[in-house]
């Protein structure tokens, strides 16, 4: 997969969330899990790579500050999950880190970049069923960007982006990348997912 | 387009590394409640083993079962055909049968390059040790071993300036050679110890250091691999008798005692026991040798994901 080489936003690309939004969204989204959840006890966060991952981090962070209580975080791969794994080369593994305490009779918050086909998220929930048995899966997003081929929707957007086919929505975050970042480009002119 | 894995020097370093990493992630999924993922559903993995094994065959079928794979295991042994003909009728069937993979065992070496090349079969060829050829799985379960104790850089794989000493019978060894060349490729110093009359001939034009010294060589070793003495191949006196043999070049505790305090010590398998290695060294701190076949399984799901589990194979020799 390219990488992800942002600070030069070329003609035909506009940044849609600039680091303070997507600092200002992630709080929200943390807030929005309490609320909902009431509380933190039980809530499991598990991002998907690679981008999901720092998301997942940077909102057990909020809610370890606002509630005190630091909330199992980790990682799901799908890549073995994926409905479209015959269609390309085999692709590199990324990694699976369940936290300790495993997600059987908890809440699960799986947490993405973006949400298009919806194709990720059914990966992952047959994923998530080799694991255990959550007591209840909810979805947490950066971005979404519409465009839904499965009957999936997100709990907890950060922000509702329309886009067409043709465009493409890349994320980049600190950890992975140089800068955070949303961008929207109107061709779908390099390769990458989003 | 790559679609076979024949021999360790098909293995480029990339290519290498993408097995001992994704081998790393199929590593965890030995913890789980469900050990297992759907990546080969749908695929047949043909198991064909014309010469005896236990751990290997067991290793690729539980590999195989694990990416939800159906497995067909295809003992040829007591076929009363002539081997090029046994094999090329087996290689039909196998065919007729639609399989998507052979994993080929074969005491001629050379046979799984056949079964690949001969236009029989359609589908990807793993060898699983030819003769006294290659094994290259063997290699990258070694090498993946040796990582997990010894691993630096950034992945935590690289064995770059590692040294691994290889000891005992080389000459009949498939196994020496496949480390031998993936180890070179993965950047680690390889040095063979042997008698003279175990090591092949044309070993100078192999990626290694040779020795007849057991005890010059180890103190130094990152890995000591102790090789098993292949008395049924061997028709001759290689060695004058078993207890000179021993002393001269078995891993003992005495010469345990001069190892590095974080060399670990291999065996592929199966050991003789007070013939190359003494039973204290083997169930020592040091020894990897039940982990190794641990990992056989991890290596070997990786291979077979890398190779089947996308539209064409990620890893891999030329066509």
């Amino acid at each position: 997969m390219p990488a992800h080489p942002h600070d030069t936003p070329s003609p035909g690309e506009r940044v849609v969330l600039d680091e303070r939004d997507i600092s200002r969204a992630l709080t929200r989204i943390s807030h929005e899990i309490l609320e909902r959840n009431k509380g933190a006890a039980d809530l499991v966060l598990l991002g998907i790579p690679s981008r999901g991952v720092p998301l997942a981090r940077r909102i057990a962070e909020r809610i370890a500050a606002v509630e005190g209580y630091d909330v199992p975080f980790g990682s799901l791969d799908v890549t073995m999950y994926r409905d479209d794994l015959r269609m390309k080369p085999a692709r590199a593994l990324l990694p699976t880190e369940i936290p300790p305490g495993g997600i059987d009779g908890r809440t699960v918050v799986l947490v993405d970049d973006v949400l298009f086909s919806g194709r990720t998220i059914r990966a992952a929930l047959d994923a998530l069923n080799d694991i255990g048995r959550p007591r209840a899966v909810q979805l947490a997003v950066l971005v979404d960007r519409g465009h839904r081929e499965l009957p999936i929707r997100a709990d907890f957007v950060g922000k509702n982006l329309p886009t067409s086919l043709v465009e493409r929505v890349m994320v980049t975050l600190t950890g992975i990348d140089d800068t955070d970042a949303v961008t929207i480009s109107a061709t779908a002119s390099e390769g990458g997912l989003a | 387009m790559k679609r076979h894995l024949l021999s360790a020097a098909d293995l480029s370093r990339d290519d290498a590394e993408l097995v001992l990493t994704t081998a790393a992630e199929l590593r965890e999924l030995a913890d789980r409640p469900i050990k297992k993922l759907p990546a080969l559903r749908g695929r047949t993995v043909v198991n064909l083993f014309f010469e005896d094994s236990t751990r290997t065959r067991i290793s690729f079928e539980a590999a195989a079962k694990r990416l939800s794979a159906d497995v067909i295991n295809f003992a040829a042994k007591g076929s009363s055909l002539s081997k090029g003909e046994s094999l090329k009728d087996t290689a039909l069937t196998l065919e007729a049968m639609g399989a998507d993979a052979v994993v080929v065992r074969h005491g001629a070496s050379g046979a799984p390059h056949r079964l690949a090349h001969s236009g029989w079969v359609r589908s990807s060829v793993v060898n699983a040790g030819d003769g006294t050829h290659e094994h290259p799985t063997q290699a990258l379960l070694d090498a993946f071993t040796m990582s997990r104790h010894l691993g630096a850089g950034k992945s935590g794989q690289s064995l770059d300036g590692r040294r691994v000493a290889i000891v005992g019978d080389v000459l009949h060894s498939r196994v020496a050679r496949s480390n031998a060349l993936l180890l070179h490729t993965l950047g680690a110093e390889v040095t063979l110890v042997a008698p003279p009359t175990l090591l092949p001939v044309g070993v100078e034009t192999w990626p290694v250091e040779t020795s007849y010294d057991l005890d010059g060589v180890i103190p130094k070793a990152d890995a000591v691999m102790m090789l098993r003495v292949q008395r049924e191949r061997m028709n001759g006196g290689f060695f004058p008798t078993a207890r000179e043999y021993s002393r001269r070049y078995g891993l003992d505790g005495r010469r345990m005692a001069t190892l590095q305090d974080h060399t670990i010590v291999m065996h592929p398998g199966p050991m003789v026991r007070g013939m190359e290695i003494t039973a204290d060294v083997a169930d020592s701190d040091r020894s990897v040798i039940v982990e190794q076949v641990t990992n056989g399984v991890a290596v070997r799901m990786a291979v077979l994901y890398l190779l089947l589990g996308g539209s064409e194979p990620a890893v891999g020799g030329e066509e």
